[in-house]
């Protein structure tokens, strides 16, 4: 079993306005085997934290520590992290012209696994969860990301999961953008990679709709760079009925006025 | 991590740059090349327009005249040298080559010996070598510059290559030209295509050379022909190539540029229209390593109507001192009608103290036209295509390799000629291995 261990995590961006503090003490475990909800409204930090566990070169962490079974998350560089297990699912994955999907798949896998995959099980492997996903064939040949809809992206997020097997998913709001149908296979998607490995997965999540697919058995909700309230599936049944207000200024629940980052 | 952050840091932060040499916060300046090679008087200085050289205004011949100073149309096309002003590297068509590092061949007698010729064929094609009498030479155009009168000038024999009519080559030609020492030559290749023939010639250009080159390349009526011109110099070499075709009735021309060795290599291919129907495409891929300087000036001329041309040039530049320049003239004359044209630039910086100069050039004398477009972008490597790729565990090295590869795995595709491709593959992937070096 592996453990992601988030303690005290300040997080600031330059602006032209100056220095900005966005995540103002974060901490949260996570293990493998289960999966987190953040909620939250937005600007609140949600995807800061994401981007600061994949190591987005924008976010600078001013204090507090990110550890994976012990090891300094923050020493490592991107592709670091990536090999030692995490895999960010991003909210806007951008297109690489000129590299296409298969040679950036065996080249993402051979990276993290060390070794090249296997060629007559990978090619297989890659068809089974692009039919899985209901990704077209042809996107192999295509170009990442180039010209994909908002639904393809995530979709493609998704078989990199499944075809990357990491410790730790973050997910980025990756039901953001994405019709009812296209919700149900990326949910499936998580799904099975979640119980097919040992794979703990961090939902961020801006609505609740996703949550009838996949079942956290940990919410926290953020506003304000901050981790306001925690509990069970039950506080985001509640989120879903009364929305984010009761986190707003003076509505019981003391907290500062959302940042819109 | 730190590296990425310090890629990062450097976006939105000009001030803390230098400028670049030959800008000012107005814009461009001359380029500052050619500062203390001007020899002229100062009345001779050139007071044309962006287009034109100082010989464009002063001389009648080669089309000037009626024409105004910033067409195309207007540059000065002469076989013989003493038509040519010697240049003060502030024409505009010099204005960006490093004059004191062409060896001479813009001043000087090319005496040298050529680099030799060899040539393998398939069954049925024409070698010869001539003499300057023969027919065929001056049959696809004018030197339209003084390096090229230059040569013109100073070659001894020439090879003629010929595709016979109605014939469909098997497999390329592929011409290999090899330099062997850098005294200052002059070298002319004719091809000719004739009607209804088909095929594929490659320009191998290798060995140590300073050489001025002029390639003739005519494509009768009905003729395919793709023409790969490699330019994989020793570090010592200095190569200047016009290479002019002349297109017949809905002929198809492909000409495909790759500079990847030499000092200083200026390739400057032109294709013009003999009639009304056809197709030209011209590509080009070049990688200019520290102190390189890979200058390639396209021109499409349109004086007949429905031809369609397509002009893309694609760089990568690495080092120190590194200078690439692409300048693209497309000219539609009045009377070319239904004309469809584009081209596009593209070069992508990989370190600093590099220079891309990228000027489109786009004249349009007629309304009547399907299409013309030109389009250029000079970039630097795109930090979130980096952070994406090592976000999925793949080293930094390797994920810039795959996007430069990317990048210019584009022209490669076009040749699609199998044996071209991979040793072009081959070539660009050494370029990327000396990129950790």
């Amino acid at each position: 079993m592996s453990t992601l261990e988030i303690n005290d995590l300040h997080v600031s961006i330059e602006t032209e306005q100056g220095t900005k503090e966005i995540l103002k003490g974060v901490s949260l475990t996570i293990r493998t085997g289960e999966t987190h909800a953040i909620m939250g409204p937005n600007g609140s930090g949600k995807s800061t934290l994401a981007s600061t566990i994949a190591g987005h070169p924008r976010y600078t962490v001013t204090s507090g520590t990110i550890t994976l079974d012990g090891e300094n998350v923050l020493d490592m560089s991107v592709d670091e992290r990536a090999r030692a297990g995490l895999f960010l699912a991003m909210q806007y994955p951008v297109e690489v012209p000129g590299v296409t999907m298969t040679n950036f798949l065996r080249t993402a896998k051979t990276a993290i696994d060390g070794e090249a995959p296997a060629l007559r099980t990978w090619t297989k492997d890659v068809k089974a969860a692009m039919q899985q996903l209901r990704i077209d064939a042809d996107f192999a040949q295509r170009n990442v990301n180039e010209g994909f809809s908002g639904g393809e992206k995530k979709r493609v997020e998704i078989l990199q999961l499944e075809l990357f097997k990491p410790k730790f998913a973050i997910l980025d709001e990756t039901d953001s953008g994405l019709d009812v149908d296209a919700l149900k296979v990326v949910s499936e998607g998580v799904n099975r990679a979640h119980d097919a490995g040992n794979m703990g997965t961090l939902l961020i999540t801006h609505y609740t709709r996703i949550l009838r697919y996949i079942k956290p058995e940990f919410v926290h909700v953020f506003v304000d760079g901050k981790v306001v309230e925690e509990g069970g599936p039950e506080l985001a049944d509640r989120l879903e009925e009364e929305g984010y207000d009761r986190y707003a200024p003076g509505a019981g629940v003391a907290v500062a006025p959302a940042v819109q980052a | 991590m730190t590296d990425i952050t310090t890629e990062k840091a450097r976006i939105g932060a000009p001030s803390a740059q230098p400028f670049i040499d030959g800008f000012t916060e107005e814009g461009e300046n001359l380029s500052p090349v050619n500062t203390g090679t001007n020899t002229s008087t100062t009345s001779e200085q050139p007071s044309a327009g962006p287009l034109a050289g100082a010989s464009a205004k002063s001389h009648s011949h080669g089309g000037g005249v009626g024409v105004p100073d910033s067409s195309r149309a207007g540059r000065l096309t002469s076989y013989n040298l003493e038509d040519f002003k010697a240049l003060t590297g502030l024409e505009e068509d010099w204005r960006f080559t490093p004059l004191r590092r062409l060896r001479g061949l813009h001043s000087d007698a090319l005496t040298g010996a050529a680099p030799a010729v060899s040539v393998s064929a398939p069954a049925g094609v024409t070698v010869e070598t001539v003499g300057r009498d023969d027919h065929r030479i001056g049959s696809a155009g004018i030197p339209e510059d003084r390096v090229s009168a230059n040569a013109w000038g100073g070659f001894k024999e020439a090879t003629v290559i010929t595709v016979p009519s109605e014939t469909s080559l098997e497999s390329e030609i592929t011409v290999t030209l090899t330099g062997a020492g850098t005294d200052a030559a002059a070298q002319h290749i004719v091809v000719v295509a004739e009607k209804f023939s088909k095929g594929v010639l490659v320009l191998g250009h290798e060995g140590s050379a300073v050489v001025s080159e002029n390639v003739e390349i005519v494509l009768e009526d009905g003729a395919e022909l793709t023409v790969v011109s490699l330019q994989e110099w020793n570090d010592d070499s200095v190569h200047a190539s016009s290479q002019q075709a002349k297109i017949g009735r809905d002929a198809k021309f492909k000409h495909i540029v790759v500079s990847l060795g030499g000092d200083l290599v200026r390739v400057t291919p032109t294709a013009r229209f003999a009639a009304p129907g056809g197709e030209v495409e011209l590509f080009g891929l070049y990688f200019a390593d520290a102190g390189q300087h890979l200058e390639h000036r396209t021109f499409v001329d349109h004086g007949q109507a429905n031809c369609v041309s397509n002009v893309l040039y694609k760089g990568a530049l690495q080092g120190k001192g590194a200078h690439t320049v692409w300048v693209g003239d497309v000219l539609i004359q009045k009377n070319a009608e239904g004309t469809d044209s584009y081209e596009k630039n593209q070069n992508l910086v990989l370190t600093d103290g590099c220079r891309a100069d990228s000027v489109p050039n786009l004249e349009i004398e007629t309304g009547l036209i399907a299409g013309a477009g030109h389009a250029s972008a000079t970039g630097r490597f795109d930090d979130e295509h980096l952070f994406y790729l090592m976000a999925r565990g793949i080293p930094e090295e390797v994920a810039r390799r795959l996007v430069v590869r990317g990048f210019l795995n584009e022209i490669i595709q076009k040749i699609n000629v199998p044996a071209i491709e991979d040793r072009l593959t081959d070539a660009v992937e050494r370029e990327l291995a000396a990129t950790e070096n």
